[in-house]
């Protein structure tokens, strides 16, 4: 649907075709409104003491640097959701083409080589 | 011979090749912000205890700022949405909101963000004279707690003077509130509405500090990177946002009236191209203005 | 053999403007030759601008050789000029200061690598051939191709502007380490942003700029536009290692603007991505947040580092490719394994880079990873190698002008490639580190290595270019002088290196000193005379190829159209071909390196030549016309 062939001469398949890209219109709507919402939960989420929270529920000391970190894995999990529905919807991922999805996956794999490389030379250094 | 698969596109692929074009232009955007985070995580990694600093940024403005761009990503697709539906007089209207959107993002930050922080000092006193300050940093009770010690009393600073006067002894420092009452437990964890400074007044001697800055890039890490981030996003909105005129000015109603598909197909790219800035901002928000 | 051989589908000799024109209207001079958008003449662009960029990076280094030999001594008749080319304090008397032999190091590196290599094998071959060789009309994006040039002029301009400024041009490396990086050419007397460090690194974002919309639209362009028939394992291996090099650009260019980026912050708005806190500089602490680690810049530099040297060798592993096969009038050996290497090495370069960093205090774990990954990517390396040796087995070679470039790119990048093998291990790393073993490593890939392919490339796909030869006797008089100064040059430095002359010192350190009474017990023998000796003599052996270049323009032989009697199909096309390239869109019927198909009269047989219904039933399974 999103990358259609060449539909733009033929008036007939176009109406077809322009009636499949209105009834996308409202699954935009949704996934934006969605967004939004999801934007507020990631700011309210951030105010939670979820090291406490934990503490708590499983009767064990977690360290406010732990629930920190606890912090940060949340917010990111939120942030990753809300990019893929950006991506997925919003950039047509969902319905693109191989071509696409090969390049995408090489670049992930290679940003993701240098943020866990990286990580790893600062995380084993020779001595501390 | 004419450049084929401009417009329509190859069997084999599927595409037609600005679609690539584009694509492969993200994965390189994707590359370029990679490294942008991969500099913040490493130099998080590496700030002492205190160095990073927390809630310093205004996080009701950050959020209607996020809104705000979510927002334009909609009416961007809409726009191609309405361009594909042969419907200009609504693309022109969801094109315009876009346009908007960016404008006030960009202004919000240029003109009310960015300028706040010049205007906001933080003292970094000397190890040695932490303890002098007790009664405003409330370190001993962090210890007890394990949480991180504070190491820079911030606010505004009342007497300007002082930075280039060599015979001023002290600075005047209208406190955060923070600093007020800093073995409060409510005052552990950033807060969500930002509170200026009071005037309550601190003086602080020159001697007992190690250096005194606005929150600035050069204060620490964490602005070097807020601030070379954000600019990088910004100038990308800004790009965005000319090439979003251009197609929204008269001259691209000819484009249209030759051939619909190619200022849809322009527009798709454009948009794509938005969508990814929008994007990088969902990871900048929560990692600079919540975490 | 000529193209009047080929089908008549494609253009003949007779006027091939008369079609282009009435497609498009003629364009004005400056459109036409200056602001082109059409590929081949901004690939003689890219071409001619790096060839310049090239000889004045050797000069640099002969400038610098001069130091090395004779250290400390007036450099005769042009040590007079050079102050005021370069400033007082870069020669005074005609002595060089160590300041500025940094300078001449630094800019060398750059020079040649981003100004020269770069833009020859990448931007100016693979503009002006590989749309031909796919059947193509242009490249996908012809503005987005002139932006690309119009941006590496800029940032050409920009580097060679940082000579000029107080201070002079960059003098970091080129590699350009914090802290040094960051406070260097700062302070009294220099401009905050008119530095030689600061233009080093403005020029740099400008050459990134254009690398990166250069690589979008090499690989739009071999996806999209390859001609009817021309499938992927059909493609010539050049465009394959084009779309490598391509990939390699568009990732890993990006970390390094980042980082690039933040070192202008460092040194313009005072932050501290890099720099330590605690820093002293000439006595005085800096006034800075500290905070920032100096690794994080090695780490984004090499990131982008590695995959470069990969761009630097890909683009002659292609030419070399083409001119053997041509030239041993067989097709290459083990095309497949070709293909898969290359792309195994675009893959492997990008999880490689630590490699550069071993002296940086790195703990076994991350140290067995990196090793790991550089000993695996060797091996596609020597697969590509072993490839182009065993295709010249059997064949019936001919020693053209372009041939000898290629036969001697063999064994001296088989040296080069070799000699990294001990610089993959930490551990003899530890002492060859910064050695003068590692500049005779890389330069044998670069030198011998790469800019004999792109020599090889040069006489080779001139005629296409202009419809002349360039002349063979001359291209023979350029060829042997380099190819014995190039070795006289680097293959001792191996020694020196394993001796411990230290790199980017001036005078090789005191350790280097003592140790030269040593060598070959011929007390005070200086191996540094002969290099240097030999890279003049170099630098007047280019003096003959510069000549027959430009004068083969006007009045070299006339070539026909095919006149290397070649497979591919940018030899169908004529020579000068006009803009568009082919009058009709050429179709591809066979593979690239159809040469010496049993049953033929020809010795070789042009990839647009269709297969008869009496040849595929001689071939097994060959596949039908395929899109």
């Amino acid at each position: 649907m999103n990358n259609p062939p060449d539909i733009a001469q033929d008036p007939a398949e176009h109406e077809e075709y322009a009636h499949g890209v209105h009834q996308h219109v409202s699954r935009y709507l949704i996934v934006g409104a969605v967004l939004l919402f999801f934007t507020l939960l990631t700011v309210a989420l951030s105010y939670v003491d979820f090291g406490g929270f934990f503490s708590w529920l499983f009767h064990v000391h977690i360290s406010p640097k732990t629930g920190g970190k606890l912090n940060i894995a949340v917010a990111l999990v939120v942030a990753a959701f809300k990019v893929s529905l950006v991506g997925l919807i919003f950039m047509h991922l969902a319905a693109e083409k191989r071509l696409i999805y090969r390049v995408l996956i090489f670049t992930g794999f290679f940003v993701l080589g240098l943020f866990w490389l990286t990580y790893l030379a600062w995380y084993n250094p020779i001595t501390r | 011979m004419e450049i084929p698969y401009t417009i329509s596109t190859r069997p084999d692929t599927g595409l037609w090749n600005a679609k690539i074009g584009i694509w492969l232009f993200l994965a390189s955007e994707v590359m370029l912000f990679g490294g942008l985070f991969s500099a913040y995580v490493f130099l998080r990694l590496d700030a002492g205890p205190g160095e990073w600093p927390h809630g310093l940024l205004n996080v009701p403005v950050g959020t209607m700022n996020t809104a705000i761009l979510i927002m334009s990503s909609v009416t961007v697709v809409l726009a191609w949405a309405a361009l594909k539906m042969r419907r200009y007089r609504a693309y022109w209207w969801y094109m315009l909101a876009t346009i908007l959107c960016g404008v006030i993002f960009l202004f919000v930050k240029l003109y009310y963000e960015w300028p706040q922080k010049f205007e906001h000092y933080g003292v970094f006193l000397k190890p040695e004279a932490r303890e002098k300050y007790e009664q405003y940093l409330g370190n001993h009770r962090r210890e007890e707690k394990g949480l991180e010690p504070r190491i820079e009393i911030s606010g505004h600073l009342e007497n300007r003077e002082a930075l280039t006067d060599p015979n001023a002894k002290e600075y005047e420092i209208g406190l955060d509130p923070v600093f007020t009452d800093p073995n409060n437990p409510a005052n552990d964890r950033p807060h969500f509405l930002y509170v200026p400074p009071t005037d309550k007044v601190a003086k602080i001697e020159k001697e007992d500090v190690g250096r005194i800055d606005s929150f600035g890039p050069w204060h620490s890490a964490y602005f070097a990177s807020y601030f070379t981030i954000t600019g990088l996003h910004g100038a990308h909105v800004l790009g965005g946002v000319i090439v979003f005129l251009y197609m929204w000015l008269p001259v691209s109603k000819k484009v249209y009236q030759r051939n619909p598909e190619h200022l849809a197909n322009r527009v798709e790219v454009a948009g794509l191209f938005w969508h990814f800035v929008d994007l990088v901002w969902i990871f900048v928000f929560p990692l600079f203005y919540l975490l | 053999m000529d193209a009047s051989t080929s089908l008549p589908a494609t253009a003949g000799h007779h006027d091939p403007h008369a079609h282009a024109e009435h497609e498009h209207h003629e364009l004005g001079f400056w459109r036409k030759y200056i602001f082109s958008t059409d590929h081949k003449v901004i690939g003689i662009q890219y071409g001619l601008c790096g060839l310049i960029f090239l000889f004045f990076g050797f000069s640099l280094m002969m400038i610098m050789r001069w130091q090395l030999a004779y250290p400390g001594e007036a450099l005769p008749v042009i040590g007079k000029w050079l102050p005021y080319l370069f400033g007082a304090g870069s020669m005074p008397d005609g002595k060089m200061t160590p300041e500025f032999y940094n300078s001449l190091g630094a800019m060398h590196g750059t020079i040649m690598i981003f100004l020269g290599v770069v833009p020859v094998a990448f931007a100016a071959f693979g503009n002006f051939v590989v749309p031909l060789q796919i059947g193509a009309p242009d490249m996908t994006f012809p503005k987005v191709n002139a932006a690309s040039f119009w941006a590496f002029a800029v940032g050409g301009v920009i580097m060679l502007t940082s000579f000029f400024v107080p201070g002079g041009a960059a003098k970091s490396g080129w590699t350009s380490y914090v802290p040094l990086a960051a406070i260097a050419d700062k302070g009294q007397g220099f401009n905050i942003i008119f530095n030689g460090q600061s233009l080093w690194l403005i020029g740099f974002v400008f050459l990134i700029t254009s690398s990166l919309l250069g690589a979008v639209n090499f690989i739009t362009t071999i996806i999209q536009l390859r001609a009817k028939g021309l499938t992927w394992m059909r493609l010539p291996f050049f465009v394959w290692a084009q779309f490598v090099t391509a990939f390699l650009l568009l990732l890993a260019f990006p970390p390094l603007e980042a980082a690039i980026v933040m070192q202008l912050m460092d040194r313009t708005a005072a932050t501290s991505f890099f720099l330590p806190a605690g820093m002293v500089v000439n006595g005085a602490p800096l006034h800075i947040s500290g905070g920032g680690s100096p690794l994080l810049w090695q780490h984004l530099f090499w990131f982008l580092g590695h995959p470069e040297v990969y761009v630097l060798i890909l683009p002659a592993f292609g030419i070399v490719a083409e001119i053997l096969a041509n030239n041993s009038r067989k097709p290459l050996w083990g095309y497949k394994s070709l293909v898969f290497s290359v792309l195994v090495i675009g893959f492997l370069s990008f999880i490689v880079w630590a490699h550069h960093m071993w002296l940086t205090g790195m703990g076994s774990t991350v140290s067995a990873f990196f090793q790991t990954t550089t000993l695996l990517i060797s091996i596609p390396s020597v697969i590509i190698l072993s490839a182009f040796f065993i295709s010249l087995w059997g064949g019936s070679i001919r020693f053209n002008v372009p041939m000898l470039w290629v036969t001697a790119f063999l064994p001296m990048f088989g040296i080069g490639g070799l000699t990294g093998i001990p610089l993959a291990f930490n551990s003899a790393d530890l002492y060859l580190h910064d050695t003068y073993y590692v500049i005779a490593h890389f330069h044998y890939i670069v030198a011998p290595g790469t800019i004999f392919g792109l020599f090889a490339g040069i006489y080779y796909w001139f005629p296409k270019a202009t419809g002349r030869m360039m002349n063979e006797f001359w291209g023979k008089v350029h060829f042997w002088p380099s190819l014995i100064c190039m070795n006289v040059i680097f293959l001792p430095m191996f020694l020196q290196g394993m001796l411990g002359m230290h790199r980017r010192w001036y005078d090789g350190g005191q350790g280097w000193t003592l140790a030269g009474e040593h060598i070959w017990g011929l007390t005070g023998f200086q191996w540094n005379t002969p290099i240097s000796w030999a890279a003049w003599i170099m630098g007047l052996a280019q003096i003959p190829f510069i000549i027959n270049f430009f004068w083969s323009i006007r009045h070299g032989k006339k070539a026909d159209d095919n006149p290397w009697q070649a497979t591919t199909l940018e030899w169908t096309a004529p020579n000068r071909p006009p803009h568009g390239n082919f009058l009709t869109p050429p179709v591809a019927y066979r593979g690239p390196y159809e040469y010496s198909l049993p049953g033929r009269e020809k010795d070789f047989t042009m990839q647009n030549e269709p297969v008869e219904p009496a040849e595929r039933s001689r071939r097994a399974a060959e596949p039908a016309l395929v899109h």
